[in-house]
């Protein structure tokens, strides 16, 4: 049941959506697509929906090519962005919809289509409102009446496209949580596209982190989050702090602070996450004299706002907010990066520090 | 959509201009537009209910009517069939050349209607390119039914493919998307997502094409020649009487075309009201991710 | 080829082809092949024959004020259905819609009956010394009456859409209520005007049924274009028939092709499209 994506390349008149990408989706499993608009995300989805073709490459499922098949033969469930709910249909009409199209020899009988429905609409939470239409709906139900219209067709392979993405913040954490149960649920290979890094972080087994049409990092999101792979995972994943670092003999330095790192000259750029930036009394140790500039509270976290002088850069430092004592703007402090990973501009990844990464 | 009034400090000139305006608008409506509408019907009722039933209880009135409804039977389906088409494929698909259809589907709608007649006779008239051969055979175009409903085919061709072009390109195609995902064939998607939510904008085109159909006057003129209770759709009898200075019977079968006008209108703002909530909702449905 | 997600696209792109060729393609050849046969010398006596050229004057003439009249009536009408409520102001704008769906022939009666020396405007017109029916005043009248729907449907979109906020930042910026008309809105609206105008020409140079009633017809004085095919027409001189069609016709595929422009001209100012 393997789904398997080989050197997919899709051009549109001015730019490439899709350039050469190559993604192995396993059986049973849950997998974000996430990039910023315009990575190609959408496409990827849309290829694998039947609703647009890759110019070169090819998709095989089982060994069977996938490609070759149309949009109503690939036996997929997709949930569009905006639902593209039929408008003229109630909630039932529409779950039902995909049973009824059906040739019919496969076309289940009358009695089977309502039981299946009844069955989604409990499932999806919906009981009561079959009946409805889609524009007496609020955004939270209009979504999950798409899912159970695509689920009722019982797809091998679930597609969602920015599922959360037309919802209200509120609405949005709970539908996560409540999708992730259905795909423990049901087991379905499922493939998500956003543009939400926390999102895709929180769900998925896997992300897929795509950057103008090109994979840049597939991993677990703890491996993407702790060893992203390029600078633009670095940047796009997770929050993070730039340090520009310059040849020093037989080590990389900024200011005060050093790490050794392979190369010979050049310039390079650490990247250090906020809460792997370590705060003690202004006193000598490696790293660099600040200033505490603002804090902001984050119930559990607080983010503080810290200057460094000798670097004119401000740096982004997290920490436990019952940690903080009796710490104030304005006040002087020693910042130490605990760990991180540096790019130099040949492109050479290394992790420094100690712990993970 | 909710319009609100800036009544706050409105300056006094400025009361007196909107004032003015809204004076010299329904002035302008009620002497332009309603007046010779109410005069068709006073002059139709002129000498009574008498008069005005028996001129349309005429044998040339009735085969007026016969022959008027007929054209519109046959034209306005196959407008609807052509403009279904020429939406499907000017909106579902891109390909080349596609404004320069779009900019033919509109061309009768900018050409004189004595023109439009006009080609049809030099089609098919005495002198025209299949004249001969037709005359040959023994076959009336021109001067004739067939050419009647020829000319007012190209006059309304482009009324139904007008109302639904805008509406199933605002509309997009992710409806349609989503029920071939869902295992439907092309007609299935066509009679179950399409139609229904066109309906409305459909309904609308056929009333109108019906309406130019059974109204048009200069082409139908030109191509008629006015053969009494045979080639004399209603407009033409209007004209024939009224040119007969028999204007009771004139403005009388006036009156009934005058009626079918209002009807239309009338349909057409209830219609706009149901078009209202469908667009707001594909509005707010636009706008797609990467 | 690229795949296309939708089916239809041959049969649907073929059917609309076939019937455009059969329906409207082929009859416009029919009339290029016939004009060209009045020859050179053909079209100079036609276009020298006095009687052609008042016809041709009045016509496009006619059609040139006429429109000219309609975006200046068509502006005021607008303004007060969009940005006014008052009592009546649906029933109105159902209204205006109906020199489009009123057939031309009972519009042409109507307004002769109405302007007629014994109507009920006509009446009182004409002891003024206002002659309207049978006079090119008449068909004026007519060309307007016609037209003046075009000018209304096409700016009455775009004024309901011109954000309020617009003319409020002027207003604090300082501009006055005139000033802010002239400046701001005007400015916005004229590709609008513009095709309203080219649409009401268009149709005014054109009309035939509406027109041909009032205008009483006097050769050299209120004879239209329209009319004088018919006439030739009537006479089975296809030749000279023709070659005033294709005068015509041009014009339209003119004003079309302006119209065309003009739209993409009013696009520039819209939001890019995702």
């Amino acid at each position: 049941m393997t789904l398997a994506l080989k050197q997919l390349t899709r051009q549109f008149t001015e730019l490439a959506a899709l350039d050469d990408v190559s993604l192995d989706i396993e059986p049973g499993e849950f997998i974000a697509l996430v990039g910023p608009s315009g990575s190609g995300k959408t496409t990827l989805l849309r290829i694998l929906a039947g609703l647009d073709y890759p110019d070169r490459g090819t998709v095989m499922l089982n060994g069977r090519d996938f490609l070759a098949a149309n949009a109503r033969e690939r036996n997929v469930g997709l949930v569009f962005q905006h639902y593209a709910l039929f408008r003229h249909l109630s909630v039932r009409e529409n779950i039902a919809f995909g049973l009824r199209v059906r040739p019919r020899k496969r076309r289940p009988p009358r009695a089977d289509i309502r039981t299946r429905v009844d069955d989604l609409l409990k499932r999806v939470q919906l009981d009561g409102l079959g009946d409805r239409y889609p524009s007496q709906l609020s955004g939270g139900q209009r979504q999950r009446v798409a899912l159970a219209r695509a689920l009722a067709v019982e797809p091998e392979i679930l597609l969602l496209d920015e599922p959360f993405g037309a919802l209200d913040a509120q609405v949005r954490t709970a539908l996560r949580r409540w999708l992730r149960e259905l795909h423990e649920d049901l087991g379905l290979t499922t493939v998500f596209v956003t543009h939400d890094q926390e999102e895709a972080l929180e769900l998925a087994d896997r992300l897929v982190v795509m950057n103008r049409g090109r994979i840049e990092q597939v991993g677990s999101p703890q491996e993407v989050y702790q060893a992203p792979a390029t600078p633009f995972v670095c940047e796009f994943i997770g929050r993070t702090n730039k340090v520009a670092l310059r040849r020093d003999g037989d080590a990389w330095r900024a200011g005060a602070w050093s790490i050794p790192g392979p190369g010979t000259a050049g310039s390079a750029v650490a990247y250090i996450r906020p809460e792997h930036l370590a705060l003690a009394a202004a006193d000598g140790g490696p790293g660099w004299d600040a200033q505490l500039r603002h804090i902001y509270l984050a119930g559990s976290v607080a983010h503080l706002d810290v200057h460094v002088a000798e670097l004119d850069l401000s740096l982004e430092v997290d920490m436990a907010s019952d940690q903080l004592g009796g710490l104030a703007p304005g006040a002087l402090l020693r910042v130490a990066p605990l760990h991180g990973v540096a790019f130099a501009d040949d492109c050479t990844r290394w992790a420094w520090g100690t712990g993970l990464a | 959509m909710t319009m609100v009034h800036r009544r706050r400090r409105a300056s006094t000139p400025r009361r007196l201009g909107r004032l003015a305006l809204i004076v010299a608008t329904c002035a302008f409506l009620c002497l332009f537009l309603l007046v010779p509408l109410a005069s068709v019907f006073v002059e139709a009722w002129r000498q009574g209910a008498h008069a005005f039933l028996e001129s349309i209880d005429d044998p040339d009135a009735l085969a007026a009517i016969r022959l008027t409804l007929f054209v519109a039977l046959v034209s306005v389906p196959l407008n609807v069939v052509f403009g279904v088409a020429a939406a499907w494929a000017m909106t579902r698909f891109t390909f080349r050349g596609k404004a320069l259809l779009g900019a033919l589907i509109d061309l009768p709608l900018s050409v004189s209607p004595v023109v439009s007649g006009l080609l049809f006779v030099l089609m098919f008239g005495a002198q025209g390119w299949f004249g001969p051969w037709l005359a040959a055979h023994g076959i009336n175009i021109i001067f004739a039914v067939p050419g009647l409903v020829l000319a007012t085919i190209f006059i309304t061709l482009p009324f139904v493919a007008r109302e639904l072009i805008p509406l199933m390109q605002a509309q997009g195609t992710e409806e349609e998307e989503a029920a071939r995902v869902l295992g439907a064939s092309g007609w299935q998607t066509f009679f179950r997502v399409t139609l229904p939510n066109i309906r409305w904008a459909l309904l609308y085109g056929v009333l109108l094409s019906n309406a130019r159909a059974m109204g048009e006057f200069g082409a139908v003129s030109v191509v008629s020649g006015h053969i009494r209770g045979l080639t004399t759709t209603m407009p033409l009898e209007v004209e024939m009487r009224y040119n007969e200075y028999n204007y009771v019977g004139a403005f009388a079968i006036a009156s009934l075309l005058a009626l079918l006008a209002l009807v239309t209108l009338a349909v057409k703002a209830a219609l706009e009201w149901r078009f209202h909530a469908d667009t707001d909702v594909v509005a707010a449905a636009r706008r797609r991710g990467t | 080829m690229r795949r296309r997600v939708l089916p239809g696209f041959g049969l649907s792109l073929g059917y609309t082809l076939t019937w455009l060729c059969l329906v409207v393609l082929l009859p416009l050849a029919a009339l290029a092949w016939k004009a060209s046969g009045i020859g050179f010398e053909g079209v100079a006596r036609l276009f020298t024959s006095p009687r052609t050229l008042s016809a041709l004057k009045l016509s496009f003439g006619g059609a040139l004020l006429a429109a000219m009249a309609n975006v200046v009536i068509g502006l005021v009408v607008t303004w007060a259905l969009v940005r006014y409520r008052f009592p009546g102001r649906r029933l109105l704008d159902a209204l205006i819609d109906l020199p489009f769906a009123l057939p031309t022939a009972v519009a042409g009666i109507a307004l002769t009956a109405i302007y007629a020396p014994n109507g009920w405007l006509g009446q009182w017109l004409v002891p003024l010394g206002i002659k309207v029916a049978y006079t090119p005043l008449g068909v004026l009248l007519a060309m307007v009456f016609v037209g003046f729907p075009f000018v209304v449907r096409t700016l009455q979109p775009v004024l309901q859409s011109l954000e309020r906020d617009v003319e409020e930042a002027a207003e604090s910026l300082g501009a006055t209520g005139a000033q802010t008309f002239l400046r701001v809105i005007l400015p916005t609206l004229v590709p609008t005007l513009l095709t309203g105008f080219a649409l009401s020409l268009a149709r005014g140079v054109g009309e035939y049924g509406s027109v041909i009633f009032i205008a009483g017809n006097i050769p050299n004085r209120s004879e239209i274009a329209p009319l004088l095919i018919v006439q030739r027409l009537e006479e089975f001189d296809y030749a000279t028939a023709s070659a005033l069609g294709i005068v015509m016709l041009a014009f339209s595929l003119l004003l079309l092709v302006l119209v065309a422009t003009l739209q993409r001209w009013t696009r520039r100012w819209a939001e890019p499209a995702t």
